[in-house]
């Protein structure tokens, strides 16, 4: 009798100690909202993307102008208008004082009027499409944009493949590809170069041997697939059926783990313009960042969760340098982001966008080679 | 277009349009005896392919076993769906059973993204499956030529079983009138439950046949096949089981011919398709080979 209520005593007090414990810390919470494609069409991007945001906590601490750091997830399902939603969700009920997200162009057109009306930052950080920041003062892009990165893939084609005739495959649903597709055949045509065949696919396609076979008819000296990883890697896998041999040029979007078992081995030998590469050098929170990526998850680190990450660590130092959690402080913060060490690289923005350098990669054993790192 | 490449372009259709083809027999199956769309159906062609998946890539079971077993659980899944969602609706206004099977589609979808996730797995073919073969110029893959003799085969199989079983007499019976059916001393709810055992069967078939061909499987890879050989069901005549074969081997040949003609409008070949399903709906109802029926849901 005495024993239990000895014990009921010191649990009483543990817990009271507890209880103030928490208390005093979870006082008022700085909430940074994410608005990611969890399921959907293109959920393997907003999953990486929530992987590697949630990744930073793992070494670099949750506590800015001496408050916690909470994060709030709201799933935007792949599509423009719940992207939105979430958008106004986040900022009106969840009173979040940034938002990071959503991973594609499309969705952040749509996301990126309401945060502009509400005058809130949202940040993409794999929002590669001009049209996301376009006319935009709240909009962030930290990553480069597709005409330059389309632009890079043209030249790589042109000059260090020596391809004088290229065909391009691109699905007409996305804001992304078809943007990607346009810019790499005007570069292309400027630099010379002849576009053999030009034709399109549509998100969910899953048959391509039409287009496929029209591109082997038209022997171009390279193929140029600015898609998503879904669709590029039933394609790579189908060109190698009907017997394709020209090298496959793809963009930042093939940058996920499934593409090598979508694929299986006709991924070998595929290029693209990526984000980052370990070799293309590496700051020290970029180091900490594969390394716990690694730990965690185990397997290759990829460029939409880096990039993610990135954007954790601009809003951390913004709010930071604003010394407040008003979002019109912080939104003015962020574009004054000067040489900031993120994961994948050293970064300023300007325009609203990260200025950052073009890594191309290509296939290997299992693995992404490094290429060459052309800088802006 | 030179004769390989059209050669090739047919090949690509003829063996799209015989995984539709498959998917359409399931379609218009259901409807011919229980007159009602079944628009689960290409989600339990998802399904299908999941279990496949799972006793494939996850449990190891060997190739044949894990293709009798997927098709065998598919088909209770189907029992189960039209125990549970549309058995109870059988007296209710046509309609109802449509909507019903509307809600069972979203259902089985989203069951899907919360369970499997909306990445899309990568599904491991067997190799007589992805074996190559050149005739000329073009290339063959091993499941362009499987699948339409497995097509074939289902479509014979399904006729015997419609036509010349007792259980197929008392799906026609029930076909015809259901009342009558019930006062003949049939178990209808038996048979009609069969019936949905037999099309979940063959939407199982069709999953794991287009899994190996197109090896990308997510719980919305239905939505798009399932409309396009819903599509073949009405162009081959809904209610017809050879016309859901001609309907699918059509939007098939339509689909890659559209590409084929005028690369640059690829981009429009599923719209050519949908406007194919609007002109058939519009001028000939009944399809190519379908009977001319009162009542359309």
């Amino acid at each position: 009798m005495r024993r239990s209520v000895i014990s009921f005593t010191v649990f009483t007090v543990l817990l009271s100690f507890m209880l103030f414990g928490v208390t005093t810390y979870s006082a008022d919470p700085i909430r940074i909202g994410f608005n990611l494609e969890i399921t959907g069409a293109v959920a393997g991007y907003g999953q990486m993307g929530w992987e590697g945001a949630q990744l930073v906590r793992e070494f670099v601490p949750m506590e800015v102008l001496g408050r916690p750091v909470e994060f709030v997830l709201v799933d935007n399902k792949s599509d423009k208008v719940e992207a939105s939603n979430a958008t106004s969700r986040l900022i009106e009920k969840e009173k979040v004082v940034a938002i990071i997200g959503p991973m594609t162009s499309g969705a952040m057109i749509a996301a990126g009027d309401i945060a502009e009306k509400k005058q809130v930052p949202i940040l993409g950080p794999s929002t590669t499409s001009p049209l996301a920041t376009q006319g935009k003062e709240y909009v962030f892009r930290v990553c480069y944009t597709d005409p330059f990165q389309a632009e890079i893939g043209a030249k790589y084609a042109y000059e260090d493949l020596g391809a004088r005739k290229a065909a391009v495959l691109f699905d007409i649903a996305n804001d992304y590809c078809v943007t990607l597709g346009q810019y790499f055949k005007d570069s292309f045509e400027k630099q010379g170069g002849d576009i053999v065949v030009f034709t399109q696919c549509s998100a969910g396609d899953q048959d391509f041997s039409a287009q496929l076979t029209a591109i082997k008819n038209a022997n171009p000296d390279v193929i140029y697939l600015p898609n998503y990883y879904e669709e590029v890697g039933l394609i790579l896998r189908q060109a190698k059926d009907l017997g394709l041999t020209q090298p496959i040029l793809s963009a930042d979007g093939v940058d996920v783990d499934e593409i090598w078992g979508l694929a299986g081995s006709s991924i070998e030998g595929l290029m693209h313009t990526a984000h980052w590469h370990e070799k293309a050098g590496m700051t020290d929170v970029g180091k900490k960042y594969i390394s716990a990526y690694k730990e965690k998850h185990g397997g290759e680190v990829n460029s939409f969760g880096a990039l993610a990450a990135d954007c954790v660590l601009l809003v951390l130092d913004a709010i930071e340098r604003a010394g407040s959690t008003d979002p019109v402080k912080i939104q003015a913060a962020l574009q004054a982001t000067k040489d900031l060490d993120v994961v994948t690289g050293n970064i300023s923005i300007a325009d609203n966008t990260a200025v950052k350098s073009v890594v191309i990669r290509e296939a290997k054993d299992g693995n992404w080679e490094f290429k060459s790192i052309v800088n802006p | 277009m030179n004769a390989s490449v059209f050669f090739q372009q047919l090949i690509n259709g003829m063996s799209l349009g015989s995984l539709y083809a498959l998917l359409a027999i399931g379609y218009t199956m259901v409807y011919g005896i229980l007159r009602f769309i079944n628009f689960a159906h290409s989600d339990i062609f998802m399904v299908g392919a999941y279990f496949a998946f799972f006793s494939i890539v996850i449990f190891r079971i060997p190739w044949p076993i894990a293709a009798i077993l997927s098709i065998g659980l598919t088909a209770l899944v189907g029992m189960a769906i039209d125990r549970v969602a549309y058995r109870p609706v059988r007296d209710a206004p046509r309609i109802s059973a449509l909507i019903t099977a509307v809600g069972v589609s979203s259902f089985l979808e989203n069951l899907g993204l919360v369970t499997v996730g909306a990445r899309p797995k990568a599904f491991e073919s067997p190799s007589f499956m992805s074996k190559l073969f050149h005739i000329g110029d073009a290339a063959i893959t091993g499941v362009a030529i499987w699948v339409p003799v497995i097509t074939l085969g289902f479509l014979i199989v399904m006729m015997y079983i419609v036509y010349k079983t007792k259980v197929g007499m008392a799906m026609r019976a029930v076909s015809t009138d259901i009342d009558a059916t019930r006062l003949m001393g049939v178990d209808v709810d038996k048979v009609i439950s069969y019936t949905f055992a037999l099309g979940s069967a063959l939407a199982a078939v069709g999953g794991i046949l287009w899994a190996c061909k197109y090896p990308k499987i997510s719980p919305l890879m239905g939505v798009y096949p399932g409309w396009k050989a819903f599509t073949a069901a009405v162009v081959g005549g809904i209610g017809s089981i050879p016309g859901a074969m001609i309907g699918g081997f059509i939007i098939g040949l339509i689909e890659v011919m559209t590409v084929a003609i005028s690369p640059g409008l690829s981009g429009y070949r599923d719209g050519v398709i949908f406007l194919v399903l609007v002109i058939f709906l519009l001028l000939r109802p009944t399809g190519i080979l379908g009977e001319t029926l009162k009542e359309k849901v």
